[in-house]
């Protein structure tokens, strides 16, 4: 494709000179005139940085082309071929970047941005995701593994913390799509992101100030050049007999329109188990996102609009009545339901649909400030569907319709050494439980008020160190309406510390109107330092607030996934997480590596916590309930990158936690064990760019669980006998191979890529710790993929 | 004018925000009643002009209180009972019966009784459309003098299939239960 130059002044003066040495010289600006010094060039092989009156100079020039490649931050880079005949003079004015201003306080160079080492998975990693989910394609990053029910429903984990813990936020707006429950994915067409972002920790403060775990930031495919792309996914999988398909057309531009349009199907039947079907276990997706930007020099503007609508299926043998159901499941090992496989999707299932509407302006108020503002509309619906008798089958058991509004001011200027970033947010959000399900709802009505304004300082001390400081305080009000029974009521001893909030009784359920007000302060600290261009390090303090969430406030009754009478807390208070992290990373020609450690200290840690049994008509069940305690995170990930030889590559990633309960003196449930990826590439350009990939995923044991294990009585010949319900133990450690290979070629003018992978070679049988089935069924065995895609 | 075109977007902005409608939506408070859910099991067991009833009432549903256990009098030893079970929501008003429901759906239901072998055999006595039983009726016939507890459970899409399941052996049925109550029987002499 003809690269398209945005040189406004180049001059060149070709000297006269018969040696084959020649020099380069000239000046950096922005379009104002104002030097950028310490822009970055790299001439031919050769990187060098301009100085402070933004002045360089090489020398040691070959005659013949040379390529130039221009870059300072906030500005758009420069590249152009130039051919060398004697020495040169030229003079590059840089345009500021066109992109909304959320994108530049996200988008500084890589690996760069702020005082927390992100990690970054780029588009090629993410269409190999094509037919999967978001959180199979963050498990890419170390550190971040997955919480998943069955083989769809996955939730990202990061450094050992998932849920609220970890918002999402898409093209700048926070997905809010009901992230409180265990079995609820993220909303969101992998396909979608041209990028995704993983920050570890709370540091991130524009987007708030509870990511006591991180943040995932997702952003869609923005070229700034004037073309014209498309591209098309076509995957298919022999688990699940299904595929996808996913195509996409991106208008770019430097001014004018621009735009994005892309659509997404996904069709799946049951997945299987090396040793049986997994029944119920289809899916089906149905996304589109578009967005349409006008950008000028002086401002863009821009509206997004993205459509996620899923259904999936839940392994029918994970419906469990008593806790009885549960034993024989745990210690059958093998599903109670296997049928032959289907497309057809029964109960239990999930429907969800998700709506994100924004709008977007960005003004660049002069060369080093800009000024943005946007709404985003919100609209998800959750229905869950479970094994019900009679006409309730085709009624969902859960029906939550939550809808949220949200705008936001941001700031951002540059004085010289200093960069300033500030803004204020305000959202309003509400949540109708509908009560035509007929079961009384997990997660109440309810409207939750939020603001909050925030303040990040960058200052760079030099061009190898930078300190970043920034503080944020949220305000938030939730109103909820909720019917307690009467019975729970008691129970929970609400009634010596909320009489007030009883607005009524009907039929033994009390009305209740709660209603909380939470004031937070968060902040981060820390440092970026460079060393000779090839050792960097960073390091970060940062103190997060995590208001508790519906679920943990609400939640009273029987939790059908896992057989499970799970009670939240009116009482609960926000939890604290001081997480301090450092990242080292070094740059050898061949060799990369970063080794990131550490500690998140979580003063009023929530979690759930088994106090005991209830028996009701349908028998035991054992309840566990929301408390909250002192817990500390401590853990490291690694990753290293080692390119042998021209044709041959290297990849290791490790990551390990270890969670306490400081308080109780346990071990945190749910914690990810030890897991190291190895992944060997052999990559050969000369046979249409052919790529061959084997990889090695270990994931142990989990030796640190807490104990949660409970009696029960079964019936044995008649006489009920006491016997362990082992929900604690965690599954053997596991190893599994992938293949993947691919190569391009052009037809019809396209480029086009054609992958075969195959996931566990072996058709290896496991289970995973962090999988909410695994007392219920195998893993996914074998899987045989191909994928074709076509960029044009 | 830059500033205008800001404050006006941000106006805008906050404009559509704030006028988010405030109307409660009246539904929310009116308290659901669970249709669908089980509070009383009743066993009654008839030998001539003698009726037993064993009874399990559990009004909080899944909520803290236990159910309620109550039986009519002791049984007499060997001695054959023909039996029903009926089930019922008594959280509505009149109470709805859910016995009837079962039987229509006799292909996804079955019932199990589970005692220890002292107290006696019990003998299904009604059939689904495919001809499986499903334990609404049943006979029971009980042994020497003798106290335990007598299990009765609804199991919802059990494995009909299951080897042992038809003559009312639980081991292999799978499926979910929904309702499982223990009734202490006494028999005498």
């Amino acid at each position: 494709m003809q690269q398209r130059l945005i040189i406004l002044t180049c001059l060149l003066l070709c000297g006269f000179g018969a040696l084959a040495q020649f020099s380069a010289s000239g000046t950096v600006t922005g379009t104002t005139g104002i030097a950028l010094g310490g822009a970055h060039l790299h001439i031919g092989s050769r990187q060098i940085a301009a100085d402070a009156t933004g002045h360089y100079t090489v020398s040691g020039l070959a005659a013949g082309k040379v390529k130039f490649h221009v870059s300072y931050i906030g500005y758009q880079p420069i590249d152009t071929t130039v051919v060398v005949s004697g020495d040169i003079v030229l003079d590059f004015k840089l345009r500021v970047s066109v992109s909304a201003l959320e994108e530049v306080a996200i988008q500084q160079p890589a690996g760069s941005r702020g005082t927390v080492r992100e990690a970054r998975i780029k588009t090629e990693t993410i269409e190999k995701y094509s037919s999967q989910s978001l959180g199979d394609a963050l498990k890419e990053v170390a550190g971040v593994s997955s919480l998943k029910t069955g083989s769809t429903v996955v939730k990202p984990i990061i450094n050992g913390l998932y849920g609220s813990r970890v918002p999402v936020i898409s093209n700048n707006v926070r997905l809010e799509d009901q992230q409180w429950g265990t079995e609820h994915a993220p909303n969101f067409d992998v396909n979608a992101a041209g990028k995704i972002t993983v920050i570890k920790g709370a540091s991130g403060l524009q987007y708030g100030g509870d990511a006591v775990g991180g943040l995932v930031l997702l952003e869609p495919l923005s070229v700034k050049k004037d073309t014209l792309m498309g591209k098309t996914i076509v995957d298919f999988s022999s688990n699940g007999r299904g595929g996808s398909i996913s195509s996409g057309l991106h208008k770019g531009n430097v001014e004018g329109w621009s735009w994005n349009a892309l659509g997404t199907f996904k069709y799946f039947g049951d997945r299987e188990a090396p040793d049986y079907v997994l029944s119920n276990t289809g899916n089906r997706e149905a996304n589109f996102s578009g967005d349409v930007n006008y950008t000028t020099s002086r401002y863009e503007a821009s509206v997004f609009y993205s459509y996620y609508r899923a259904q999936i299926g839940i392994l029918s043998a994970s419906h469990t009545g008593n806790v009885n159901d549960l034993y024989r499941s745990i210690n059958g090992k093998v599903p109670s339901v296997i049928d032959d496989f289907t497309y057809d999707i029964g109960n239990p299932k999930q429907k969800v649909a998700h709506h994100l509407l924004k709008t977007a302006f960005n003004y660049h108020l002069s060369d080093n400030a800009d000024l943005s503002a946007q709404y985003a509309f919100q609209f998800n619906n959750r229905q869950e569907f479970d094994v019900r008798r009679g006409n309730y089958s085709n009624l969902a058991a859960l029906d939550l319709d939550l809808e949220t509004h949200s705008a936001q001011i941001d700031y951002k200027n540059l004085l010289g050494d200093w960069t300033l970033k500030t803004g204020a947010s305000g959202a309003y959000q509400s949540n109708f439980a509908d009560p035509a399900t007929r079961v009384r709802p997990l997660i109440p009505t309810y409207k939750k008020y939020d603001a909050g304004v925030y303040g990040i300082a960058s200052w760079a001390v030099s061009p190898s160190l930078v300190l970043e400081s920034g503080v944020r305080y949220d305000f938030s009000k939730i109103d909820a309406v909720k019917f307690y029974q009467v019975s729970r009521w008691e129970e929970r001893g609400y009634d010596a510390d909320f009489a007030d909030i009883i607005y009524g009784e009907q039929s033994s359920q009390y009305l209740t109107k709660p209603s909380f007000t939470y004031h937070n302060v968060s902040a981060s600290l820390g440092f970026r330092k460079q060393f000779h261009h090839e050792w960097d390090w960073y390091a970060n303090a940062s103190l997060a607030s995590r208001n508790p969430n519906p679920s943990e406030l609400f939640s009273d009754g029987l939790h059908h996934a896992t057989g499970v009478i799970e009670l939240g807390d009116l009482r609960l208070k926000q939890e604290r997480a001081f997480k301090i992290s450092t990242s080292v990373g070094k740059r050898w020609q061949r060799l990369s590596i970063d080794f990131n450690p550490y500690l998140n200290i979580i003063q009023d840690y929530m979690f759930l916590q088994p106090v005991g049994f209830e028996t009701t008509i349908r028998g035991a069940f054992p309840v566990w309930e929301y408390r909250q305690t002192n817990a500390r995170l401590a853990g490291v990930d690694f990753q290293s990158k080692f390119q042998a030889t021209k044709h041959w590559r290297h990849e290791l990633s490790l990551a390990y936690v270890n969670g306490r309960d400081v308080s109780g003196s346990a071990d945190l449930i749910d914690m990810p064990p030890l897991n190291i990826g190895n992944k060997i590439q052999f990559a050969k350009e000369e046979w249409n760019r052919l790529l061959l990939e084997l990889k090695s995923e270990w994931v142990t044991h989990q030796s640190q669980y807490p104990r949660n294990n409970f009696e029960t009585n079964i019936v044995v010949d008649g006489v009920q006998v006491p016997v362990i319900v082992d929900i604690s133990t965690p599954p053997p450690a596991y190893h599994l191979l992938h293949f993947y290979s691919e190569v391009k070629f052009k037809t019809l003018g396209a480029q086009t890529t054609l992958a075969f992978a195959v996931q566990n070679i072996l058709d290896t049988r496991y289970r995973d710790y962090l999988n909410r089935q695994r007392f219920y069924a195998d893993e996914t065995g074998r899987n045989f993929q191909i994928q074709l895609k076509f960029n044009y | 004018m830059k500033n205008i075109k800001i404050t006006t977007f941000a106006l805008l902005a906050l404009a559509a925000f704030t006028s988010c409608s405030d109307d409660d939506n009246p539904q929310i408070y009116i308290p659901v009643n669970e249709e669908e859910v089980i509070t009383t099991v009743t066993t009654t067991l008839t030998n001539g002009g003698t009726t037993i009833t064993l009874t399990s009432r559990d009004l909080d549903g899944d909520g803290p209180d236990d159910p309620v256990v109550t039986v009519s009098g002791p049984l007499a030893a060997n001695t054959t009972y023909t039996g029903t079970v009926s089930f019922l929501n008594e959280l509505d008003s009149p109470a709805e019966d859910i016995t009837m429901e079962v039987e229509e759906e006799g292909t996804e239901h079955q019932i199990f009784f589970q005692a220890p072998a002292i107290l006696g055999d019990f003998t299904y006595t009604d059939t689904d459309a495919n001809g499986k039983p499903v334990g609404l009726t049943f006979t029971y016939t009980t042994g020497n003098a003798a106290t335990g507890e007598l299990i009765v459970s609804l199991v919802h899409e059990p494995n009909k299939d299951g080897a042992g399941v038809a003559d009312g052996d639980i081991t292999n049925a799978g499926g979910a239960t929904d309702a499982q109550v223990v009734y202490p029987i006494e028999i005498m002499e």
